[in-house]
């Protein structure tokens, strides 16, 4: 079906060269044929610093009668305006469009079903079998156009298209020459976080048009965002809280949507001294000086929501108590029962020391051991870089044993504790296969959590020893994770 | 969990005797009484923090349109309620708290469990189903719309098209039962889809977190949780909310059915130990009343004052002599007058007079705090480094209690003389000033823990005999004064007379019946065929194997002997030669080595049973072996 007179399309990629000054930018001047211009002007306006990718769009799109390239690709990071530069586009010209999440497609059916009724209304959905299949899908769609062809292209605005990849594997192929498929003026929008490569299906498909949304600059970041000042207050204020709140927020945040949540957030407080009449607006080192410690607070609690922004803005109000809000992480304490810590601590020795070491450990006669080659050499490296290990139920039990100070009836509850344990995933079940099948687990709590554990269970010397004899093997290695792992969060955060 | 307790009940009628239809109702009654006793306690426990949840949601609900912004950043407002480990116990927590927002908040309460919220599509499908099949089951047709549902799309779309037909304008609870459970995956597209949708469905989330509120971001990524709009709510923790029950049920004087210590310890050990659940507590304390009233038949004596009374007043012959066999009334006799003794063991009559009086005295013991004389000692310790302001409390809160029951009148009015006593004493107290420094430097050690508050109060006290102010000797005056008191009223429960009528004390049964071993029973069962078959024939020392045990313990005893691999022919093999072993006395020899197709079926069969139960598995590494699951590597 799919016709080989089409030819053979390079991935055509445009990339915007960010113009390096506003002015020039605004003087970029929309001229499309067939829009009117007026509504143009007005789209510019509402979209700043997204100009050239507006231009560059409606560029793509050409006239409303005639034919569009048959898929698109926007990709860019989120908030950089993807799916509100389509959208507005399309709703201010008044085009025919299906706007539809990804997200909400469960099944490929509601996709179509989505994207029927907004073209062809409700009527046409409806007419759509149960489980609709895509070949459904295509005659319905065609069956319709037909009755009414498109006088003006037709798009389908795919949000979240990186969801697309979970549906079933010939949908996406499909979609992206539809236009063929249907026969119909038809142009298909996939808007995605992620590029085009993590896309390509095994098989090959027909190559859509990629095109990249930069992220915000600094510059553009602040322009945008001291769009929406305060009424009571001058823009230039505005601005400059802006711009301060940038040089707290810049390094760790650049998304657009975040970075105006705390803006809002943030504000009243920045106008505290001005309504207290302690500063004017002009001082605004006075004004920065209050709240730089403010921001960098606001940056590890609410920012993180480790404080939810109703909680955060009560605390704005009621400062002068100075109450300390809890953060989310410091309530990481929970209440177990007495067996179950021990279970616990069980399951960590099981997973992050290797089974030929428990005859040493948990033995009080163990045999001598040479020191030399006690550890293997892999097993030195890095028993907490690889994560915790399976281990059968029949090995945690004997740890359990060894670990707990009392004798303990091998009842029933004991046992039930492991399956709660796993039901709030302390640990997990590896392989789902049959419980008569001796079941295995991997402990999937952290070090800091089984110190707390053990910490408060301790009263015998020797699991804290035990602990400290198998970690001090690990120490070396946690330390390494420990600094890797910040990295990584920090390179996230970024 | 009462009808558990009630289906119970019924092997009691087997009893014929007549005292035990008495006791049924009574047992009824009581059973009832712990139902009605325990629900509204646990209710009031929570109420506390259920309130500040539907505060919680009614102001999101109302405030929704008023701030602005929060509507451009999507946020949606979401409750993290701390519930503690127990998934069981939540049941009923949640059921009130569904129950108290549809009354108090809004109708549109959904509440969702992870086991049926598999996929994305089956939650939007669990929502959409309680949301608006609750709403259209008043138009009557049930029918058509339920119809009408499966063929409208399983959306959230769908949903909001619905509300707006509502027009209620009131938020839509979605209660999370298990947070922990749920596939994150799911619980993310949900946010995510839900989101979208805030301006036109006022969404609330109410998370059930078992752990920790770091679950939350744990689970979620930044993005999504970004949406939300968290904040904590914590329940009672655990212990407090048993100790609670403790009072309600325990050391309450209206409640004559008694534990003692050992089934106490049994009951909170298992609380403590394995499983954190009031709802198991208080069913292990059902199973002990009816244990009690079960076995035994003067149990008919525990009830409220009045109706024992009169039920002693009835006693049959038997009963009477039933009494006569106590240990505690035997005891008794013992103490008394010979004279008094015959009569006693002879005059039926007589026997129930002092049953009236006895059971008066034994009420009245029982009001007192239990477990003062089990802790006796540390509460005496803590007594005599109280503070003088904390010890006059004290002495009012027992003058109090005294008041209420009007038994110990003289006691009352000596603990009165010695309150007096104590707040004349201000004045000259004020005065020596290094005395106050030293009670206000104890003080603070109260507040460590007692272990250590011990061990200095030694060390000083020790230090300290030389110079007592007037307070200190006033003080030890009091204590001796307790101490004396409670040495008189406050013998051990199992040193009263006829204790048994109210303490239920097997504590052994209680233990192996709420806290089985499975696995130790199986492996009973199998070694040792007699202990649950009780065949004489299957009698036989340790070690050996009968040839008359059922097949399975034979093929069970055989295989504990090899290691982790057992090959299946030399198991047969033995197990022949087991089985020949009876027969070989009469048979030939020349019989026995031959393959016998029905004890070849016949080993085939248990190897298969054990293979049931758990112990071995067929195994890919040798194919005519099968491989043991039980400690076979050791």
């Amino acid at each position: 079906m799919f016709s080989s007179s089409s030819l053979p399309i390079q991935p055509l990629c445009i990339r915007i060269i960010q113009p390096s000054n506003l002015i020039k930018r605004m003087s970029v001047t929309l001229q499309c044929p067939g829009y009117p211009e007026d509504t143009l002007r007005s789209l510019a306006e509402r979209l700043p610093c997204r100009e050239t990718q507006l231009a560059t769009l409606l560029a793509l799109m050409g006239q409303p009668d005639q034919y569009s390239y048959p898929s698109v690709f926007i990709y860019g990071h989120r908030a950089t305006g993807k799916s509100h530069v389509v959208l507005s586009i399309m709703k201010d010209l008044e085009l025919p469009h299906a706007s539809v999440d990804c997200v909400e497609c469960v099944s490929s059916g509601l996709l179509f079903h989505q994207v029927l009724s907004a073209f062809f209304g409700p009527d046409a959905a409806a007419l759509l079998p149960r489980c609709p299949s895509l070949s459904d899908f295509v005659r319905l769609y065609k069956q319709m156009s037909s009755n009414s062809p498109a006088t003006q292209t037709r798009y389908i605005i795919l949000d979240r298209a990186e969801r697309m990849r979970d549906m079933d594997f010939s949908l996406l192929p499909a979609l992206l020459r539809l236009q063929e498929l249907v026969n119909d003026n038809v142009t298909v929008i996939l808007l995605s976080e992620i590029v085009w490569e993590k896309f390509r299906p095994n098989t090959g498909c027909f190559e859509p048009l990629l095109f990249h949304f930069p992220d915000y600059s600094k510059a553009e970041l602040v322009q945008i965002l001291s769009w929406d000042h305060h009424p009571s207050y001058t823009p230039e204020l505005y601005a400059s809280y802006i711009n301060i709140l940038l040089g707290v927020f810049f390094s760790v945040c650049r998304d657009l949507r975040e970075l105006r949540h705390l803006a809002v957030l943030n504000f009243s407080k920045f106008c505290e001294p001005l309504e207290k009449g302690e500063a004017k607006e002009s001082d605004i080192h006075k004004l920065w000086k209050n709240i730089e410690p403010h921001l960098q607070r606001a940056m590890q609690t609410v920012y993180l929501r480790e404080v939810s922004s109703v909680q955060w803005e009560q605390q704005q109000m009621d400062e002068k108590e100075a109450t300390t809000l809890r953060v989310l992480s410091a309530h990481a304490h929970i209440e177990l029962p007495y067996y179950s810590k021990f279970l616990l601590i069980a399951a960590y020795l099981a997973s992050f020391n290797p089974a030929r070491t428990d005859r040493r450990f948990f033995l009080k006669s163990h045999g001598k051991i040479r020191k030399t080659n006690f550890l293997k050499k892999h097993e030195k490296t890095s028993n907490h870089l690889l994560g915790p290990k399976p281990f059968p139920l029949d090995r945690l039990m004997a740890i359990f044993y060894s670990v707990v100070d009392s004798r303990v009836a091998p009842t029933a509850s004991v046992f039930s504790q492991i399956s709660s344990l796993v039901t709030l995933q302390l640990l997990s079940q590896v392989g789902h296969d049959d419980q008569l099948d001796s079941p295995k687990y991997k402990c999937s709590v952290s070090l800091d959590f089984i110190l707390a554990i053990s910490r408060c269970v301790c009263v015998c010397v020797r699991l804290l020893d035990l602990l400290a004899l198998s970690l001090v093997i690990q120490s070396q290695v946690v330390r390494q994770e420990r600094s890797l792992f910040t990295a990584v969060s920090n390179l996230h955060l970024l | 969990m009462f009808n558990a307790a009630e289906m119970s009940e019924i092997p009691l009628t087997s009893s014929v005797s007549k005292g035990c239809f008495v006791f049924k109702s009574a047992s009824k009654k009581r059973k009832r009484h712990v139902g009605v006793e325990v629900l509204p306690s646990l209710h009031q426990l929570n109420k506390k923090v259920l309130d500040s949840l539907a505060e919680f949601i009614k102001k999101h609900g109302l405030g929704c349109s008023s701030d602005n912004w929060r509507q451009r950043a999507r946020e949606t407002p979401t409750a993290a309620l701390m519930l503690g480990v127990n998934v069981p116990d939540h049941a009923m927590t949640f059921r009130s708290l569904c129950n108290l927002l549809q009354d108090s908040v809004t109708p549109f309460v959904v509440s969702v469990h992870a086991k049926e919220c598999a996929a994305v599509k089956l939650l939007i499908q669990k929502v959409l189903e309680q949301l608006m099949g609750r709403g259209v089951s008043v138009d009557e047709e049930q029918e058509d719309d339920t119809a009408l549902l499966q063929r409208t799309q399983c959306t959230i779309s769908a949903l909001c098209q619905w509300y707006k037909t509502v027009t209620k304008s009131l938020p839509v609870v979605v209660i999370f039962k298990d947070f922990e459970a749920f596939n994150s995956q799911v619980l993310q597209d949900f946010i995510l889809i839900c989101s979208r949708y805030t301006q036109e469905l006022p969404f609330i989330f109410i998370f059930g977190i078992a752990t920790s509120p770091s679950a939350i971001q744990h689970r979620l990524p930044h993005s999504v949780s970004s949406l939300l709009c968290i904040e904590v709510f914590h329940s009672l923790s655990r212990t407090q909310h048993l100790a609670s029950v403790f009072d309600k049920l325990i050391l309450n004087s209206q409640f004559p059915f008694k534990l003692s210590s050992r089934v106490i310890q049994v009951l909170v050990g298992i609380f403590l130990y394995h499983d954190f659940s009031v709802q198991n507590f208080v069913k292990g304390l059902q199973f002990s009343m009816l244990e009690h009233f079960k076995s035994q038949p003067l149990s008919m004596l525990c009830c409220q004052k009045q109706e024992a009374l009169l039920s002693a007043k009835t006693l049959s012959k038997k009963n009477v002599e039933r009494i006569r066999h106590l240990p505690s009334f035997m005891r008794y006799v013992e103490t008394q007058e010979p004279q008094e003794q015959v009569q006693l063991l002879t005059n039926d009559e007589h026997v129930k007079v002092t049953l009236l009086f006895h059971n008066k005295l034994h009420v009245s013991c029982i009001e007192k705090n239990l477990w003062e004389t089990e802790e006796y000692d540390s509460a005496l310790q803590l007594l005599r480094i109280l503070a003088k302001d904390e010890l006059v409390a004290a002495l009012r809160k027992c003058a109090e209690i005294l008041k209420s029951t009007k038994i110990l009148q003289n006691v009352l009015q000596q603990l009165e003389d010695f309150i007096g006593r104590l707040e004349a004493l201000e004045g000259v107290s004020s005065e020596d000033s290094s005395g106050n420094g030293i009670i206000s430097g104890k003080m603070e050690y109260q507040r460590t823990d007692l272990f250590q508050l011990q061990k200095t109060l030694l060390e000083k006290e020790s230090r300290r005999t030389k110079r007592m102010n007037p307070y200190e000797v006033l003080r030890s005056q009091v204590i001796e004064f307790i101490d004396s008191l409670v040495r008189e009223y406050l013998t051990p429960a199992e040193l009263q007379p006829l204790n048994e009528v109210c303490y239920y004390s097997s504590s052994g049964v209680l233990r192996q019946r709420l806290n089985v071993t499975p696995r130790t029973s199986i492996q009973a069962a199998l070694s040792h065929p007699f202990y649950y078959l009780q065949n004489e024939s299957l009698k036989t020392d340790a070690g050996t194997i009968s040839s008359a045990a059922p097949d399975l313990c034979i093929v069970y005893k055989l295989h504990l002997e090899c290691g982790r691999l057992i090959n299946l022919y030399d198991w047969l093999e033995a197990f022949l030669t087991v089985m020949s072993a009876a027969e070989d006395q009469d048979t030939n020899s020349e019989e026995c080595g031959k393959y016998d197709s029905l004890k070849h079926a016949r080993f085939i069969q248990a190897v298969s049973e054990m293979e049931f139960l758990g112990f071995i598995k067929s195994t890919k590494q040798k194919t005519d072996h099968v491989a043991r699951l039980t400690w076979g590597g050791c």
